[in-house]
């Protein structure tokens, strides 16, 4: 166990270290940090002088060496455009990204668990094949097309949601910029919440699907049927836990898609969170905000990832053997 | 005189797995209907510029005036079939120059996730140790990223460090690149699973007796039996590929509009959905369900059909 665990954090740390040198070369690479700090009329040896004290001009290894520190220390420079530590921009739009995109995952879980079981208990039944039918449509359309017949049915045809911004949000602990509380916030989180969610539906109702059926033909359930357990409490107790464990696994690894999902719905819907901030940073060549995000989202997708991973080798002891002959 | 036969029929010929996949397509009208889709996608998109009824270089063909006019059947216009969009271009036109535009990009790509993807696998497989752990392990981490996120950091530095004029002279070039170089370990995983498997045939251990080199092994012995795998990914990759084009066009980091793929085509129509005018947006969106509905269902049915095991995760 220890040994996988330790693995485990090397892989992460490995994969922090890619993300901190690529935004690092971003950073590095992209503008002149002597052009922003100063005005036109400063002469070239002036300029060349500030280039050495700001040890501009030392090796990359160095200089990323001094990035790293700082970084690790929680600086990761000043936005161009925001005039703020990168940081706390970035800290500002985190809470209305996972209200989003938590609105979302319940969604997906309180849909598809159902939708799923049904289809893996009765896959003759009609509602079965018409879920597996739609599921199939719905993995080809893209989540942007999603969104924005969303926008045009809900907000253009019918007006029943506002298709842009956040609406009304409350404080909560001075820190919590939060949409939830507020009727206002939270007409405005249907939409996108929804459509992030259709889009990543039709993968997790498939998934569980196929799970359940594995777990249905083994062994063990076979002996509840006989031992005359009720169906309900077989489906629901002793064949969903074992079909969940995979499908958190895969879930984990979608939070790249998420990720990305939730760029595009940000930029769709203009929700003030972390991806719209990203192609805004982007549009306006902000380097520093654009390398302050990879790390950001770097991090908290390698903790997802490896979070994922530890929980799933304590609760499968498999991979665990795995991982030691390895 | 039976048993000759029956010795005869179990002789594996050569393209019998061809004729395998042949004779079991036929019998499924709904996989022959999506292949039919396929061709004539393909077909339509090669022959784009003989079928458009417009020229796109012709410095005639955007005209304001003609702007957002709304397909033949409402507008009873017949110069544009499909009506025109913001900029008055004749939407047929511009549809069919995308659908290339999106085939290619998307092709190209998975041609190099493939090509990328099977190399990496067999020398992995064939291998082994030190050298397959470590490619393994890179294989696991550039999963474990999406490739759409992937693509959508990197087109954003791109894009950034050309500035946006000069990136959209090289946008295809580096749409391709970039969607190709980041979804390689699904190929590459697969490969090295089949690998591992026919590592042990006596055929292998034959053919290395004979002194035949590492190299020919991997390529003209062991490949061709790992193909039916990589013919189930490669389908579905085109289809993710062209999706992951069209949101990063989308989003503005793919094609420009002066050359618009089918993702810059829906991203321009968006903006005019508010003002009424929905076919420029619900056109190629549809072109591109279509699409990517047809390659889905091909790739179902011959993973239903060859039954490979394809190791998402």
């Amino acid at each position: 166990m220890l040994i996988f665990l330790l693995r485990r954090l090397i892989q992460a740390c490995f994969v922090m270290i890619i993300i901190s040198v690529i935004s690092f070369a971003v950073q590095d690479k992209l503008g002149d940090p002597v052009q922003q700090m100063v005005g036109l009329t400063v002469p070239q040896d002036e300029r060349d002088q500030l280039r050495e004290e700001l040890g501009l001009n030392d090796g990359f290894i160095i200089q990323y060496w001094r990035f790293a520190t700082r970084a690790i220390q929680g600086d990761l420079g000043t936005s161009y455009y925001y005039k703020q530590p990168t940081l706390e921009v970035i800290f500002q739009k985190v809470p209305a990204t996972i209200e989003l995109a938590f609105c979302a995952i319940i969604l997906v879980v309180l849909v598809a668990t159902p939708c799923g079981v049904l289809a893996a208990i009765k896959p003759k039944h009609l509602i079965s094949r018409l879920l597996m039918i739609i599921s199939s449509i719905g993995l080809s359309v893209p989540i942007f097309i999603v969104a924005i017949f969303m926008v045009y049915l809900f907000s253009i045809e019918w007006g029943l949601a506002p298709s842009f911004g956040r609406g009304q949000t409350t404080e909560i602990f001075a820190i919590w910029d939060s949409g939830l509380f507020t009727k206002d916030g939270l007409h405005h989180l249907l939409l996108p919440s929804l459509s992030l969610a259709i889009a990543l539906m039709p993968i997790f109702i498939r998934l569980i699907r196929a799970e359940m059926m594995e777990v249905l033909q083994s062994e063990y359930i076979r002996f509840a049927w006989s031992k005359g357990l009720s169906a309900p409490r077989i489906y629901f107790i002793h064949a969903l836990k074992n079909t969940m464990l995979p499908v958190i696994t895969v879930g984990g690894i979608q939070a790249g898609t998420l990720v990305a999902y939730t760029i595009l719905t940000e930029t769709i819907f203009q929700w003030p969170g972390m991806g719209f901030l990203f192609m805004d940073a982007v549009s306006r060549v902000d380097t520093p905000l654009i390398s302050a995000y990879l790390i950001v989202v770097g991090a908290m997708f390698v903790i997802t990832n490896t979070l994922v991973d530890v929980i799933y080798g304590l609760v499968n002891p498999t991979v665990r053997l795995a991982s030691h002959g390895s | 005189m039976r048993e000759i036969k029956k010795d005869l029929i179990h002789h594996p010929v050569p393209g019998s797995r061809w004729s395998h996949i042949w004779s079991g397509f036929i019998g499924d009208k709904l996989a022959v209907f999506a292949l039919f889709i396929f061709i004539f996608y393909c077909l339509v998109s090669f022959l784009a510029p003989l079928l458009a009824p417009f020229d796109l270089n012709d410095p005639a063909f955007i005209d304001l005036i003609n702007a957002e006019i709304a397909p033949s059947w409402i507008s009873q216009d017949y110069r544009f079939l499909l009506g025109t969009d913001a900029q008055g271009r004749d939407l047929l036109s511009i549809i069919l120059y995308g659908t290339r535009l999106s085939l290619t990009i998307g092709l190209c790509a998975v041609a190099i996730q493939a090509t990328l993807g099977i190399c990496i696998g067999l020398i992995a497989g064939y291998s082994g140790g030190r050298i397959d752990n470590f490619l393994m392990r890179c294989a696991d981490i550039q999963l474990s990223f999406s490739n759409m996120m992937v693509a959508i950091v990197f087109l954003a530095i791109f894009q950034s460090i050309f500035g946006i004029a000069m990136y959209q002279q090289l946008a295809m070039v580096i749409l391709i690149l970039v969607i190709g170089l980041s979804e390689w370990p699904l190929f590459a995983r697969t490969v090295r699973a089949s690998v591992l498997a026919e590592k042990q045939q006596e055929y292998v251990d034959a053919a290395r007796v004979m002194g035949i080199s590492s190299k020919r092994i991997m390529f003209r012995h062991i490949l061709p039996n790992t193909l039916s795998p990589i013919l189930v990914i490669f389908t579905v990759q085109i289809a993710n590929a062209i999706v992951t084009e069209a949101a990063l066009s989308f989003l503005g980091l793919g094609m420009p509009v002066t050359e618009p793929s089918l993702g810059s085509l829906i991203s321009d129509g968006f903006t005019y959905m508010f003002s009424g005018s929905w076919w420029i947006c619900v056109i190629p969106s549809a072109t591109l369900i279509i699409l990517i509905l047809a390659m889905n269902m091909l790739g179902d049915w011959l993973r239903d059909h060859l039954n490979p095991k394809v190791y998402k995760d």
